[in-house]
């Protein structure tokens, strides 16, 4: 695990970063492919692994860096149940008073939206603890009718599309 | 409990997105729909089917959220995210956007046209309610703007038969409005609920009004009049509205809409977690402490969260919903034997 002293540079914005020297995490490696996932016939069930790989890298708005680099998404902090058709992700923003936490989890909820079956329920919210506002933030989160206007918003929808597009 | 709600069809309302909210016009014979799409269509019957007789499709830019007929019928109101309510009229099969209410300042969340037909409020993100006069020019003017709740408001609906609306809200509160000489003011506050309340709906003598929340319970409040007998505290001449009934362990996530029978009693929810459930009050229960019974249970009634229902106006037990997965169904329900 690196530490410390990492990227202070280019997010573009101009002016000070909120937090300049993120904690940088090394990124866990490709998952082996299983004997069972390569059967055909044995359904893949989705699991807590599988919803990491769609966030984990998932740009940061501010650093170019992806949420499992600032461990911001953590594995362990995903819970999934297939037959239940549900979906948990506590995220933890790099600050307490981070003003991009509302932003993070949208581009997460966004990313699990476009990339889940249509029966999972998805619930998004910040890790106790680790935010001050977390609760307002989770509340805009899990109100589906605010996420669904604030998408119709051309501005914010490209502002989330920079976040999960791929880095080239 | 058993087929006590069955279904009588299913249509595909609004393709590739959601439909948001459902309404009957007041003759019971033609269905509305909103949604995703930012289309309205508007449902009739020709033999055993629903079919589709209009689509309004230029008059908003963005979703649609809520649709309402006027008393007559002969009107329709539509609330969109594109801060915008349109006034359609109707003629025959077409109908035309004759008025534009502008004004909120983000999306409109609901729309309701009281029963007189003379007013019609509106609600937004904006956390405001206006309240809107209509005269018989069709001539709309705002009359008021009450900015009483302190988050977005979710909901509007009008008491059956006194000049009296109810609003929901984010900020987890109901609020209740009179005309006050000129001007409309706020007259109760309904504290209780955990969380943001959805939607409303008055029983039909109009003395209880339902209300559900992203707490996953009902609540039923009931009007208490200035020297009412039961000894319930009033400030000043205004009525006092008290939670008795509290419905919960029955919804698994966020209830999105109530819907009140004024013909049967009959309560139906729509649920997050793809359910519908209809309540019915005991017989013989104190009406100052009503126990309410699940009476039907339809778990996945909809493939996704169900956004609405809505009893039909002129016959009893049919039923109709929406959901996020674009479908709209009809429901058939049955009173269960022995209660």
């Amino acid at each position: 695990m690196v530490g410390g002293g990492g990227g202070s540079g280019g997010s573009g914005r101009g002016g000070l970063l909120e937090n300049a020297n993120p904690l940088i995490y090394e990124r866990s490696g490709e998952r082996p492919v299983t004997a069972g996932e390569e059967d055909e016939q044995v359904p893949d069930s989705i699991d807590a692994r599988e919803i990491f790989d769609l966030i984990r890298s998932i740009n940061d708005p501010e650093h170019p860096l992806t949420l499992e680099e600032l461990n911001v998404v953590e594995q362990v902090r995903i819970q999934v149940s297939d037959p239940e058709s549900t979906v948990a992700v506590a995220f933890t923003p790099t600050i307490p008073h981070c003003s991009m936490a509302t932003l993070i989890g949208l581009s997460i909820k966004v990313k699990l939206l476009r990339s889940l079956p249509q029966r999972f329920k998805m619930d998004v919210h910040i890790t106790p603890g680790t935010h001050a506002s977390e609760h307002a933030v989770n509340k805009q989160l899990a109100d589906k009718e605010r996420v669904a206007a604030a998408l119709e918003n051309t501005h914010l929808l490209e502002v989330v599309n920079q976040c999960l597009s791929a880095r080239s | 409990m058993k087929d006590s709600l069955v279904l009588r069809s299913r249509i595909q309302a609004h393709p590739d997105s959601r439909c948001w909210f459902l309404a009957w016009n007041p003759t019971g014979t033609l269905l509305a729909s909103c949604g995703g799409d930012r289309k309205i269509r508007i449902w009739g019957t020709e033999g055993d089917s629903w079919v589709c007789k209009s689509v309004l499709s230029e008059g908003h830019q963005r979703t649609v959220r809520k649709v309402a007929w006027s008393p007559c019928g002969n009107y329709l109101a539509s609330a969109s995210f594109d801060a915008v309510t349109c006034i359609w009229k109707k003629n025959q099969d077409d109908f035309e956007c004759v008025t534009t209410l502008e004004g909120h300042e983000n999306e409109v969340k609901s729309v309701a046209w009281a029963p007189s037909g003379n007013l019609l409020a509106t609600c937004s993100r904006d956390k405001s309610v206006w309240v809107w006069e209509v005269d018989e020019e069709d001539e709309y003017e705002c009359v008021s703007v009450l900015s009483s709740h302190t988050q977005d408001v979710k909901h509007v609906v009008w008491h059956p038969s006194q000049e009296l609306l109810a609003s929901a809200s984010y900020d987890d509160t109901v609020k209740l409005y009179r005309e006050e000489g000129d001007d409309w003011v706020c007259c109760a506050t309904l504290e209780g609920h955990e969380s943001t309340v959805w939607s409303l709906a008055f029983d039909p003598s109009g003395q209880r009004l339902a209300s559900c929340s992203d707490d996953r319970t009902v609540r039923i409040w009931r009007q208490y009049l200035p020297g009412n007998e039961q000894g319930v505290a009033c400030s000043g001449s205004d009525p006092s509205w008290k939670c008795i009934c509290t419905l919960s362990g029955f919804h698994t996530r966020t209830i999105y809409d109530i819907a009140w029978c004024q013909l049967t009693g009959a309560l139906a929810t729509a649920c997050g977690d793809d359910a519908i459930r209809v309540f019915e009050e005991d017989p013989g229960s104190d009406p100052q402490q009503p126990t309410f019974s699940l009476t039907a249970h339809m778990r996945q009634a909809h493939s996704q969260d169900v956004n609405c229902v809505a009893w039909n106006p002129k016959e009893p037990g049919l039923l109709a919903s929406c959901s996020d997965d674009g479908e709209v169904a009809f429901w058939e329900y049955h009173q269960p034997a022995g209660l």
